[in-house]
């Protein structure tokens, strides 16, 4: 027995000495090669995607001038003139959209945070409905915009007779920008604290006025981001509009009218025409105004949680 | 004060069918897809569609095999390049990159997703094209699985980064701090600890750019020549496969949608169909890997 | 009387222009247990953390002084070695999530050893060591997080013992733990301390008082910066404090 115990010890003894000899400057040095390798693929990464959008940018400026965001495209298969109409479309169609999406999509919002966790809602009914909501969102965030394209040209286009016009458009990418609304809306009243709603129902407001009074005006900037999230969703989206808007480059008279946003009419100068100077205008152009819509993004992100944090 | 009642009620059911709008959107878009091409399933068969090499709408030959394939092997070209570079990218971002460079970089990647698909495919078209043309193989055009590859791949990057490091950044603390306390260098608690530990959420994220590689239209269009004949490789070596023109599921609806009629049109809904269900399955293996995570925490 | 196995001279931290612990002068001793007791955000955990240095990994935190181990700096000993050396256990039970051996195997094989018996030699070793060996030698392929609470903590220590330090800080190690799991931590430390230094910070002071042999009381004034008001053998703290704050702390009158 004893000496059992001693063979075991001295056995114990031997491994730690195995593990006191691991090799101290192999570990920093393999730590060493491979953080290099990663700092490599860092550089790499932020290399690529400056290069893409660095290059677009640059070439882009040598077709821009006033007299090319003021004038309209000739058409046809020059390719020649400006991109004003197409500006002018994208805000016509990005306004339509939003104008659709977002009371359907912040009302989606405010049934699924505000009443969703209601006690009333006891009736298995609902709680169904709003899973069944939930798995929509998800869904919906998940479809390739092609399908919302086919939807919208199956449905609003071809049933219902609207033809290739604004608003087929509109119709099909609100359907394709809501996930986003009603994601970034939750979101931002779940971050409202319950003590607002507390405080406000416990002076007698309604539920409608608490959410109206209190809840919306404290989740606004979140709300507000949501929104401007889909515009960019819109101006940069193209396969849904290829196959609902037609793809008219005069200006759009009524919303029952064809068009052509800017990034369809970059698809149309590079691959009909292969004007690629104007085609890299555009490009420009329309990563400028991603650019704007990101930076307004942060701006307001920052806003909302400067505010949440001063209140609370 | 009877009045703020009954709108509070009418307001709730307002709200009620808002809410049900996105599973009525779901529901309209499978009912309107489904139906425009059940058709072609009919009158071509499924089989037939499905398995079927050649790609003749004007004499009534409706196989989609070869923008199937075309659309799985840009997939796979888009991951081989893109993922090493993601997850390399994000672990850098959370884990190795100074505050200052993080503070950067992050926000840059977030733009670059935001980016327009067709800016994408105009660079691929300018600069990626004459590049590859540049292969010496006969009959390389330039355009290709090869260029489409690299554009899907530069595409997804940020998409798959950005959610990879936000699941390498949920990784708790207390596991860094217990692993660094028992000796381990840092890159070994990345691999040993760190890494295991936001795998599913690292299989999300590149599922999720799975799904975004099979779903792109545009840019696909621009650069993979939409070729309709089966790929195969060019020379004996079998990398040349991917200098071959093809074409997307996706570039093959937008493509011919506008001048479709009858059984061809209706064909382009059954190749909907098809995409359909190929990014169902992705979205909701997505769904399953990441509740499996949320289980774990 | 007994060696000092670890030391502190003028020593100070900040976090940027914060001071969080002023001029602390320790000597720990050792193979004995040594408490650090206070008034919650004290510094007495902050202090704890200086030995293995994990305040390396906030950004913005400096020192002044000097923290020895066996008398030598260890600001100069290489950070990887001084934490094999200085072993720690957590507040939160933090097992990874893997199968028990891969647990107790994690620092040895991150040592390097990859030898498949030396290591279940080891981790069976380190697990009678931490006395959770009958309760798990036979599950030792499941999950650490499948553990009880108090046998995730044991698991933690067991974890700490195969990486054969010679110092052990505790950060709070049962406050997270039912009493009958505290109970067995205790006792488990008073068997440790035949061969180890330990360090251990603790709110309650009754724990203080059965486990260690010697206490520091920490307490910060208005200012919030940490100073170590008292440092003796425990069994004089607890009956014959030299400082008024002390008593008034393990009398219970704050904190």
């Amino acid at each position: 027995m004893m000496s059992d115990n001693k063979t075991i010890e001295i056995q114990h003894e031997n491994i730690l000495l195995q593990q006191k000899k691991s090799n101290l400057s192999l570990r920093h040095a393999t730590q060493s090669a491979f953080f290099t390798i990663l700092w490599i693929g860092g550089i790499i990464t932020v290399l690529i995607l400056l290069a893409v959008t660095g290059y677009v940018i640059f070439q882009g400026f040598k077709a821009i001038d006033l007299q090319f965001l003021i004038t309209p495209p000739r058409g046809g298969l020059s390719g020649e003139g400006g991109i004003s109409t197409t500006i002018g479309t994208t805000l016509y169609l990005v306004l339509l959209t939003i104008a659709i999406a977002t009371p359907l999509g912040v009302g989606a919002a405010i049934f699924l945070v505000e009443y969703a966790s209601d006690n009333n809602i006891s009736s298995r009914f609902l709680k169904g409905m709003i899973g069944f909501s939930h798995f929509g969102v998800e869904t919906l965030a998940g479809i390739p915009s092609i399908i919302f394209g086919l939807f919208g040209y199956a449905l609003f286009v071809s049933t219902m007779k609207f033809g290739f016009s604004l608003l087929s458009a509109s119709l099909a990418g609100a359907c394709l920008v809501l996930p986003v609304i009603i994601r970034t809306t939750e979101e931002a009243l779940l971050a409202v604290p319950r003590s607002y709603r507390e405080g406000s129902l416990a002076l007698g407001a309604t539920k409608w006025q608490t959410i109206r009074k209190v809840v919306l005006p404290a989740s606004l900037p979140g709300i507000i981001t949501g929104i401007i999230l889909s515009v960019g969703r819109v101006v940069s989206e193209t396969a849904v509009f290829y196959v609902t808007l037609g793809g008219s480059y005069r200006m759009p008279k009524s919303i029952m009218s064809s068009g052509r946003t800017m990034a369809l009419h970059l698809y149309y100068l590079a691959m009909d025409t292969r004007a690629f100077e104007k085609a890299m205008g555009t490009g420009a152009i329309l990563i400028l105004s991603i650019i704007l819509i990101n930076l307004l993004i942060n701006f307001l992100s920052r806003r909302l949680t400067a505010g949440l944090r001063g209140v609370q | 004060m009877e009045t703020r009642r009954i709108v509070d009620r009418g307001v709730k059911y307002i709200l009620f069918i808002s809410a049900m709008i996105s599973i009525v959107i779901v529901f309209l878009i499978a009912l309107f897809i489904f139906r425009e091409g059940v058709e072609a399933f009919n009158t071509v068969g499924v089989r037939t569609m499905l398995f079927g090499k050649v790609w003749r709408p004007g004499q009534e030959q409706y196989g989609i095999l070869a923008m199937i394939l075309g659309s799985i092997l840009v997939t796979i070209g888009a991951i081989v390049l893109g993922v090493p570079l993601a997850i390399g990218g994000a672990i850098f971002l959370a884990e190795v990159a100074p505050e200052g460079i993080q503070a950067v970089v992050r926000p840059a990647i977030q733009l670059l997703a935001g980016i327009p698909s067709v800016v994408y495919g105009l660079f691929g078209m300018v600069v990626l094209v004459p590049l590859v043309r540049k292969i010496p193989v006969p009959g390389n055009s330039g355009f290709g699985l090869l260029a489409a590859s690299i554009v899907l791949a530069v595409m997804i990057l940020p998409t798959i980064a950005s959610i990879a490091e936000d699941a390498i950044r949920a990784v708790p603390q207390s596991y860094r701090q217990g692993s660094l306390a028992l000796g381990a260098t840092h890159w070994q608690t990345i691999v040993n600890v760190i890494m295991p530990a936001a795998r599913s959420g690292i299989i999300a994220a590149i599922i999720l750019g799975v799904g975004r590689a099979l779903g792109e239209t545009m840019a696909m269009i621009m650069v993979i020549g939409n070729s309709v004949l089966m790929p195969s490789p060019m020379t004996n070596n079998p990398l040349t496969l991917f200098l071959r023109q093809a074409r997307t599921l996706t570039g093959n609806i937008a493509v011919e949608i506008s001048y479709a009629t009858g059984v061809h049109e209706s064909t382009l809904f059954a190749t909907g169909v098809v995409l359909f269900v190929l990014i169902m399955v992705v979205n909701i293996s997505a769904r399953f890997v990441m509740r499996e995570r949320q289980a774990i925490h | 009387m007994n060696n000092t196995k670890l030391e502190t001279k003028n020593y100070s931290m900040n976090y940027g222009s914060f001071r969080a612990l002023e001029d602390i002068n320790m000597q720990i001793p050792e193979k004995q247990v040594t408490a650090l007791i206070g008034p919650s955000g004290c510094g007495k955990s902050t202090f704890l953390r200086t030995f293995n240095r994990m305040n390396d990994l906030i950004p913005g935190v400096w020192i002044e002084g000097e923290v020895t181990m066996e008398g030598k700096d260890i600001f100069e000993i290489d950070v990887v070695n001084l934490r094999q050396q200085v072993g720690m256990v957590f507040q939160k039970p933090n097992p990874f999530p893997k199968s028990i051996f891969d647990n107790v195997a994690y620092g040895p094989r991150a040592n390097g050893l990859t030898d498949r018996n030396a290591l279940a030699e080891l981790v069976e070793h380190s697990l009678r060591g931490a006395a959770l060996w009958d309760e798990v030698k036979d599950d030792l392929d499941k999950s650490g997080l499948a553990l009880s609470g108090g046998q995730q903590q044991r698991l933690c220590i067991a974890r700490a013992l195969a990486v054969e330090p010679s110092v052990i800080l505790m950060d709070e190690p049962a406050s997270a733990l039912d009493p009958i799991a505290t109970l067995r931590i205790e006792e488990l430390i008073r068997e440790l301390r035949e061969n180890y230094t330990i360090v251990i910070v603790t709110h309650n002071m009754q724990q203080a008082a059965r486990v260690s042999d010697f206490t520091g009381f920490f307490y910060t004034g208005e200012s919030r910066t940490g100073k170590l008001i008292e440092f003796d053998l425990t069994r004089n703290i607890f009956t014959n404090p030299a400082d008024k704050r002390t008593e008034d702390y393990i009398t219970g009158r704050f904190g």
